[in-house]
């Protein structure tokens, strides 16, 4: 108890400066995209004034959450989590909608997304039950239990509708991976997503066609072994129809919005002016950066507004266009050290809360980068998401910096950890 | 294996991605050249024109603003369009058609309603300009003639065309640029250097500011004033003279060949062309094909020209030693070559004519003998006319002058190549040719290549070859204007001709002795040239035109010039008393013969050019 006076050294002082770098770098890329020489309006009705004050709460957030006893989290988990799927399930009442999404709660000026907060929350609820000494994720009824932990709220979120928030909760797969899930859950998964993107590229019956040949290959070479019959003509038959009932929902479920977004990231469609506008215009604004960038507050398709939502989802593509290949790919670095940092500091927790809440830190941040800058680059479809850290928006930042700063104090508590 | 997983999948994303960036900003281009036409818009500025300035200082066109209303479809409101229309005076219909054509152009973007209203118009509509949203003025800058001659000599600036822009990059379409006159040969010193702005543009394509503030900005440079030739008071003069007249005076300073007057009838106010209705007075000044106003005729007009060339032809006599100033020729109702018909004259029937006289009384039978002597030197026609036509030649004839006017005839010097391509090789006879000996047959001048002849005569065998340009502000004029173009008759053989012409004032039978001014030694040649044109295809004989030629003062010339009058019949009629009143404006300042002045202001030729068109049966020469 006598270290309690020093957490400020048992901090890890390079994720501190690694969210700092990434949290001012992003201001000022938002600044750039919003800076408008309209001297009239005040600092507040633009989104970097506001950024501004977001940050600062950051600041106190963070300051508060280092205060607060480590064991805290652990202890309140379920109760946060529990907090967190009312506030979900409260936007349905009392949620305001903004750009077609009932996804916030209007307080004055300010709103909040509460599916922000319900990532840390949804974190400190599967690390407490993964923890558990009689939970074992082998197990069907704890994995059943462990799937509705994760998925309760994307399921509430989904049709707020946040497709692409909902999406995050994807990125669990990993932290259940790393805890010891079968590797067939992320196999199976992986397949599904590739068979489901060639299947919009290409005919099922192509689909279908190299699966048979596949499959026959692979059952000549192992032979040998006295492979089952059943099992392969199973697989086979679940790749075909699973090739037929995507090209089914492509064609009848999904809407053509959706569709328009898939065909374009897989050139399927060459659309610069309508639904392809924003892919288009942020690839221009990024390819318009070359080596060097041209300069903060001198990027042409910034300052012209070319780029939709470029403040929030788009704002890669400020930085790749005013800092050029070398600023963009030193920010890419940054997210890559942050994440390899906090995975590092994961594996090092000697409690298998702190190490699973670490983990999916790290999960749900690299799924944010991940999709968020594809898609920025034009080779993803467009899902709403956003960049961590970077993205205007104070519940993003709030809901990160929660998020982050809350496996930082389980981290420089490690050593009281007996 | 299951902790490497995601740190693989982390390390790996970020390469791809890495490799993603490089492809977008240094490996494929198509971006960077996307961005460049969609982020910003580079807009002219546009210089000042020079200004132009006569000889003496007097300023001819300065430049106005004009004011073009635009209307951004968009903003637009419900608006009083009788208003609207009351104070454009435009038609209802009209209003309708534009703004459906700003429209389909575009929505956003702003786009020319009326243009070029006149501050008058400006000042009614700026007091209501604020009842109708959507619209604004833009005010641009055209030309503000402070004169109403000269129209011809000064030109007039147009909108380029597809095919200038094409061929010069200079130009973008929508600039304006000198497309006759001195307007346009000296275009690229009156037109400035264009300033580019570059104004960022937003994604609606609209003007958000000043790119890269403004570094990359050049400021517009100012054309040149300049200052050229044109005397205005002589050139207002001669403009009055030739009013309901057609033809041309041109009026050199022999020391310099600086053009003094270049007047071409009819002509037109420069005004005309400037402001809301230039698209309307142009069409009609272009459509007048009988009057033909645009029509230079001081430069471009071929005319026969006449016994003023009778002078040359003396000159080149005495130069090949085929006649001097005592030898007589004695005329009998003209020269008789064999033809059937004698090349008529108006020598009283016996008179004996040196050449003195036979140049003050014209007398076509010394020059025929004359031509015919000096072709006949030769061993053939072919090598003498060769050589007569080099001597001709050398006096500026028959070809381009090449100097700074914006358009000109070559005229026509028959030589021995002419001839032979006409008649076949060694079939040219002097006879064949011999109205050439007094400016008629296949001898064509325009009225400024007979004035820079006079000019060289007053010069003694010397010009310089006629110019517009006085004056560049900050730049030398061309070395071309300033060099000495030498005759190929020697200096001698001028003061005889020089003395004939003098006596064409001064002696009693002189075709120019009614015209004689008191107090200045005036040197000319009347002309009268005959004419033929064609009249509803048919080749018909015309009146004559009435052509002087003449410098002033005897000794130390400070004028030469040269009078065209389309059909005014014989050269002592309209041509020279016209003459004499320009050298005496010029010279004196201000005209004694007053009765004189007013005959030739007031004279008409109308009548005698509508009989032409009337398809009436008509007399000539009346």
């Amino acid at each position: 108890m006598r270290n309690k006076g020093n957490i400020l050294v048992r901090l890890d002082w390079l994720l501190i400066v690694l969210y700092f770098a990434l949290v001012i770098i992003g201001w000022m890329s938002i600044y750039s995209a919003s800076y408008s020489s309209d001297t009239t309006l005040s600092m507040l009705s633009q989104p970097h004034g506001r950024q501004q004050i977001f940050i600062g709460l950051s600041i106190v957030l963070i300051i508060l959450i280092l205060s607060i006893e480590a064991k805290f989290y652990e202890r309140f988990s379920s109760i946060i989590y529990l907090v967190s799927l009312l506030s979900l399930l409260g936007l349905f009442v009392f949620g305001k909608t903004i750009s077609g999404a009932t996804s916030w709660y209007a307080f004055g000026g300010f709103s909040i997304q509460p599916s922000e907060f319900a990532k840390f929350a949804t974190s400190l609820a599967l690390a407490k039950f993964l923890s558990d000494t009689q939970t074992n994720i082998k197990s069907l009824n704890d994995l059943i239990k462990i799937f509705v932990i994760i998925f309760l709220p994307a399921l509430i979120i989904v049709p707020q509708p946040d497709p692409g928030s909902a999406l995050v909760y994807a990125a669990f797969f990993f932290v259940l991976y790393r805890e010891g899930l079968s590797p067939v859950y992320l196999l199976l998964g992986f397949s599904a997503a590739t068979l489901f993107v060639l299947t919009l590229v290409l005919d099922p019956l192509i689909i279908s066609i190299i699966c048979f040949v596949l499959a026959v290959l692979f059952f000549l070479k192992n032979r040998k072994k006295k492979p089952s019959k059943l099992l392969y003509i199973t697989v086979l038959s679940a790749c075909v129809g699973l090739s037929y009932s995507v090209n089914y929902i492509f064609e009848n479920v999904f809407e053509q919005r959706h569709r328009d977004r898939f065909n374009i990231v897989l050139g399927k469609e060459v659309d610069t002016k309508g639904i392809g506008y924003n892919t288009a215009q942020s690839e221009i604004a990024i390819g318009n950066g070359g080596w060097t960038g041209k300069g903060w507050l001198q990027g042409t398709q910034t300052k012209g507004g070319f780029v939709p939502e470029q403040h929030t989802d788009y704002i890669f593509s400020t930085v790749g266009e005013e800092w050029g290949f070398l600023g963009s790919s030193f920010v890419v670095l940054l997210f890559v050290a942050l994440i390899l940092r906090i995975l590092h500091r994961a594996e090092l927790q000697k409690s298998k809360f702190s190490r699973v809440y670490g983990y999916s830190v790290a999960a749900i941040l690299f799924f944010h980068f991940l999709i968020n800058i594809a898609m920025v680059m034009g080779v993803f479809p467009t899902v709403g998401i956003p960049l961590p850290f970077f993205s205007y928006g104070g519940s993003g930042l709030w809901g990160f910096t929660i998020l982050l700063f809350i496996f930082i104090k389980l981290d420089a508590n490690k050593i009281n950890e007996w | 294996m299951r902790k490497a997983l995601l740190y693989l999948l982390v390390i790996l994303t970020g390469i791809l991605f890495i490799g993603r960036l490089f492809y977008l900003q240094i490996y494929d281009d198509s971006f960077k050249l996307q961005s460049e036409s969609n982020a910003y818009k580079r807009i002219k500025v546009y210089p000042e024109r020079g200004h132009i300035y006569d000889r003496n200082g007097q300023l001819l066109v300065a430049n106005q603003p004009s004011y073009d209303l635009m209307v951004i479809p968009r903003k637009v409101k419900p608006f009083d369009s009788l208003m609207l229309c009351e104070l454009l005076s435009i038609s209802k219909q009209d209003l309708i058609k534009k703004l459906e054509k700003a429209r389909h152009y575009s929505p956003r973007l702003p786009s020319l309603v009326v243009g070029q209203m006149s501050k008058i118009e400006y000042a009614s509509l700026q007091e209501k300009i604020r009842k109708f949203e959507g619209f604004y003025i833009q005010k641009r800058s055209t030309r503000d003639y402070q004169t109403t001659i000269g129209a011809n000599v000064l030109g007039y600036i147009a909108e380029v065309t597809p095919q200038k822009v094409k061929e010069n990059p200079y130009y973008q379409s929508g600039d304006l640029y000198g497309k006759s006159g001195v307007e346009k040969s000296y275009e690229e010193i009156l037109r400035g250097v264009k300033g580019v702005k570059y104004l960022q543009k937003d994604k609606f394509n609209r003007d958000i500011g000043s790119y890269k503030q403004g570094a990359l900005d050049t400021m517009p440079i100012n054309g040149n004033d300049i200052k050229i030739t044109i005397d205005a008071k002589l050139q207002e003069y001669g403009e009055a003279l030739m009013v309901n007249k057609r033809g041309g005076i041109v009026a050199i300073e022999p020391s310099s060949g600086e053009i003094l007057a270049l007047v071409s009838a009819p002509s037109y106010n420069p005004g005309l062309l400037v402001g809301r209705q230039r698209s309307k007075n142009f069409t009609k000044l272009y459509l007048d094909t009988i009057a033909r106003p645009l029509y230079d005729r001081g430069l471009q007009a071929q005319y026969p020209p006449g016994s003023p060339f009778k002078l040359l032809n003396a000159l080149i006599g005495l130069e090949e030693g085929v006649i001097n100033t005592t030898g007589r020729v004695t005329c009998r109702n003209g020269f008789h070559y064999g033809a059937k018909k004698p090349l008529g004259c108006h020598c009283s029937y016996g008179a004996s004519n040196d050449l003195n006289k036979a140049i003050f009384a014209s007398c076509n039978a010394y020059f025929g003998s004359t031509y015919k002597k000096i072709i006949d030197k030769y061993p053939n026609a072919t090598i003498g006319l060769k050589h007569w036509s080099d001597h001709a030649k050398s006096f500026g004839l028959g070809n381009f002058l090449n100097n700074d006017l914006s358009v000109g005839s070559k005229g026509r010097i028959p030589d021995d190549k002419f001839y032979e391509r006409w008649y076949g090789k060694n079939r040219v006879y002097s006879t064949f040719t011999i109205s050439n000996a007094i400016g008629q047959g296949e001898v064509l001048t325009t009225p400024i290549q007979l004035a820079n002849m006079t000019a060289a005569i007053a010069n003694k065998g010397y010009y310089f070859t006629p110019h517009i340009i006085k004056e560049i502000k900050g730049e030398k004029i061309a070395k071309k204007y300033t060099t000495k173009r030498v005759t190929t008759i020697s200096k001698e053989h001028f003061a005889p001709v020089i003395q004939g012409m003098f006596d064409v004032y001064e002696q009693p039978g002189g075709t120019g002795y009614r015209s004689r001014v008191k107090g200045i030694e005036i040197c000319g040649k009347t002309g009268t040239a005959e004419v033929k044109g064609k009249i509803n295809g048919v080749t018909t004989q015309l009146t004559d035109h009435s052509i002087f030629v003449a410098f002033a003062p005897k000794d130390n010339p400070k004028i030469a010039l040269a009078v065209f009058v389309e059909h005014g019949y014989w050269g002592g009629r309209w041509a020279a008393p016209m003459a004499s009143l320009m050298i005496e404006k010029y010279l004196k300042g201000k005209i004694t013969r007053t009765d004189l002045e007013t005959r030739m202001l007031t004279g008409s030729l109308q009548e005698e050019y509508d009989k032409y068109i009337s398809g009436e049966p008509f007399t000539i020469n009346k």
